[in-house]
């Protein structure tokens, strides 16, 4: 009990200190930026036609006035007190633009997550139990061809194909355009997400399948499965790989979080989906420093977060570890 | 009585591509025969690299594929092709490992010696195998990693013997472990045998071997060099090859005497005998040809002079 306690304790520890460390990145990379917030937001030509009074309000309200270390050091004293502050650009507070965001983007971040883990899995498995023959050239193949191909242009494709040519899926966006927000069924919302999730996932597998074909490949080796042959046992695949392989490959799938919300910025982007992705690209070119700031804390915390699950989960599955903790 | 294992002229060889899209066959076994009766424990000994291993692989029938088998196996005196190998194996014949590397490091003892197969006789069968072995109940619930040496090994036997086989395989059973260990590990080997079943114990170590085998089957560079009862190895003239006569002479009780000279691997191989660039009584005949396996009192050696050559 207590080393899981003490475990607990340096974890916390470990991920205050990788928030701090992400806002303080971000805040420097922003402030750093040669994008003045007011004349993207406002325009030159609005700017020049102002007085020097409204340009000092506004200057004020985009906080270029005062020096950035008591900005960022303002920022954080009420982020621990648990106000993230207000989002500049749509001027409510970051939180609920985040929750709002979050909601729409979880569909299509949980969609990719399992849709590239299992799929990833499966082609690995397959690939890696037939080392050398075809299935293992085919899988590598178009693995190698994914994982070097970028996920923007990926997605380009899929719309050039099914949106424009095909015409089966939407061009973009979440919703119907033009539709009542409470008029759109989950049908047409999951239609929406389809091609998004799609693209991100396809850009996810690669990793997965390669990792696990290694791994596979690997245990196939392995004493235990040239035992279980001689000894006439059948499904060796299902019984014994399986079990051996999923381990790492469950570190790895929760580790794979950080990928799948780096590629849905891209993705997001490609097809005008209103995800967190996006918000952080509009807070990020618009010097929207509150909510750029909120988003980076946020889905570092999700990253983080499926690390540690990971490693729980490891000690939970793997009965080395959970019999010897269970010794203590 | 049948052998319950003949092989006769056994060869194994495996295709690798060499420069370019040369094929290169390289040879693990050449020309291997034996015969295992029932109801004996039958050794064969070798150093690492003779094709001990791949005489176990051959009979269970999990060569690898780029392997090809030639010359004759027999079971139970019909022919062993893969087919009957895949249908026998895990019930009549049975291979006995190294050791606990060979346990499924993710699986409990329980359903691994069960090996999939699930009702109530099955597990009776399991408990009472582990119980005749000393081993309680609870080993069942166990995972490899906690289980001793010696216990991994009884576990591998008692999964071994579940089923009541005819032929037991049992694949250098016993590195790791101390006399004692060994000792009794072997003496389960001898009972195995006593009931009826042939064993055929692949191993390194001729002295251990000496204490349980009926017979010794002697290999050299994946060939069969002598086949000769347990007792032609008490004195140096119970032996016919030289090699068998240089094995002898290695024992610690017999003066430790290694013979210079390795053993040849893959293509190096001499022409005529293997064994003729170390042998001491070699003659210009021993260079040439095919050398025969030839009966001797009680065995067989693959010798021109056999028995001739002693040196002291």
């Amino acid at each position: 009990m207590r080393h899981r306690l003490g475990f607990a304790g340096k974890k916390l520890i470990r991920m205050a200190l990788l928030l701090l460390g992400t806002s303080l990145a971000a805040f420097l990379l922003m402030a750093a930026s040669p994008l003045d917030p007011l004349q993207t937001n406002i325009g030159q030509a609005a700017l020049g036609s102002m007085t020097r009074e409204q340009v000092d309000r506004l200057e004020e309200y985009w906080g270029t006035d005062t020096p950035p270390m008591e900005r960022y050091l303002g920022w954080l004293g009420s982020a621990l007190k648990g106000d993230f502050g207000t989002s500049l650009l749509y001027r409510r507070p970051v939180m609920e633009v985040i929750g709002q965001r979050l909601g729409s983007s979880l569909w299509l971040l949980l969609t990719a997550w399992t849709l590239s883990g299992a799929l990833g899995f499966v082609l690995g498995l397959a690939a890696g139990a037939n080392r050398g023959r075809w299935p293992d050239k085919l899988v590598r193949g178009c693995c190698l061809v994914l994982s070097s191909a970028p996920v923007f242009w990926l997605a380009l494709l899929l719309l050039m194909v099914f949106s424009v040519w095909l015409k089966v899926l939407p061009i973009g966006l979440a919703v119907p355009i033009g539709a009542e927000a409470a008029s759109v069924t989950l049908a047409q919302r999951l239609r929406h997400a389809l091609l998004p999730a799609l693209a991100l996932s396809i850009s996810g597998i690669a990793g997965i399948a390669l990792h696990t074909r290694e791994k596979t490949a690997d245990e196939m080796e392995r004493d235990y499965i040239l035992y279980a042959r001689a000894m006439g046992e059948r499904h060796i695949l299902l019984r014994h790989v399986v079990r051996n392989v999923a381990l790492p490959a469950i570190t790895l799938q929760f580790a794979s979080i950080g990928e799948i919300v780096g590629g849905s910025v891209l993705v997001e982007q490609v097809f005008s989906y209103p995800g967190l992705g996006q918000a952080a690209v509009s807070a990020g070119l618009g010097g929207d420093m509150p909510l750029l700031l909120g988003i980076a804390v946020v889905t570092a915390a999700l990253v983080f977060g499926g690390n540690l699950t990971a490693d729980l989960l490891y000690g939970a599955i793997d009965p080395r570890i959970r019999r010897e903790a269970a010794k203590r | 009585m049948t052998p319950i294992l003949t092989a006769e002229s056994l060869s194994v060889s495996f295709t690798r591509y060499g420069r370019g899209l040369s094929r290169v066959e390289l040879p693990g076994i050449r020309d291997l025969s034996l015969t295992a009766d029932p109801g004996q424990v039958t050794a064969v000994v070798g150093s690492s690299g003779s094709g001990k291993s791949l005489l176990a692989h051959a009979v269970l029938g999990i060569l690898p594929r780029n392997s090809r088998m030639e010359g004759t196996l027999l079971y139970d005196g019909a022919p062993l092709s893969p087919r009957r190998a895949a249908a026998l194996r895990g019930r009549e014949i049975v291979l006995v490992p190294q050791g606990a590397g060979c346990l499924d490091p993710m699986m409990q003892v329980g359903p691994q010696i069960r090996r999939g197969r699930r009702g109530p006789e099955v597990r009776t069968q399991c408990r009472q195998a582990l119980e005749r072995y000393g081993l309680g109940p609870e080993t069942e619930t166990l995972y490899p990693f906690q289980l001793s040496g010696g216990m991994a090994r009884r576990v591998l036997i008692a999964s071994a013997v579940m089923e009541g086989p005819r032929l037991v395989v049992a694949d250098e059973p016993t590195p790791g472990l101390d006399a004692r260990a060994a000792g009794r590990l072997l003496s389960h080997f001898r009972e195995l045998a006593d009931q009826g079943a042939g064993v055929l114990f692949i191993t390194h170590d001729l002295e251990l071997a000496l204490t349980v085998a009926h017979k010794v089957v002697v290999l050299y560079a994946g060939q069969t060099v002598e086949e000769v009862p347990a007792e032609g190895f008490r004195t140096e003239k119970g032996l016919a090859h030289p090699y068998s006569q240089a094995l002898w002479r290695a024992m610690p009780r017999n003066g430790f005497q290694v013979l210079p000279g390795l053993q040849p691997e893959g293509l190096d191989l001499p022409e005529g005998c293997a064994f003729a660039p170390r042998c001491p009584g070699r003659r210009p005949e021993c260079g040439r040809g095919q050398i025969p396996y030839i009966e001797t009192d009680g065995g067989r050696a693959r010798c021109l002079f056999p028995g001739e050559v002693s040196v002291s």
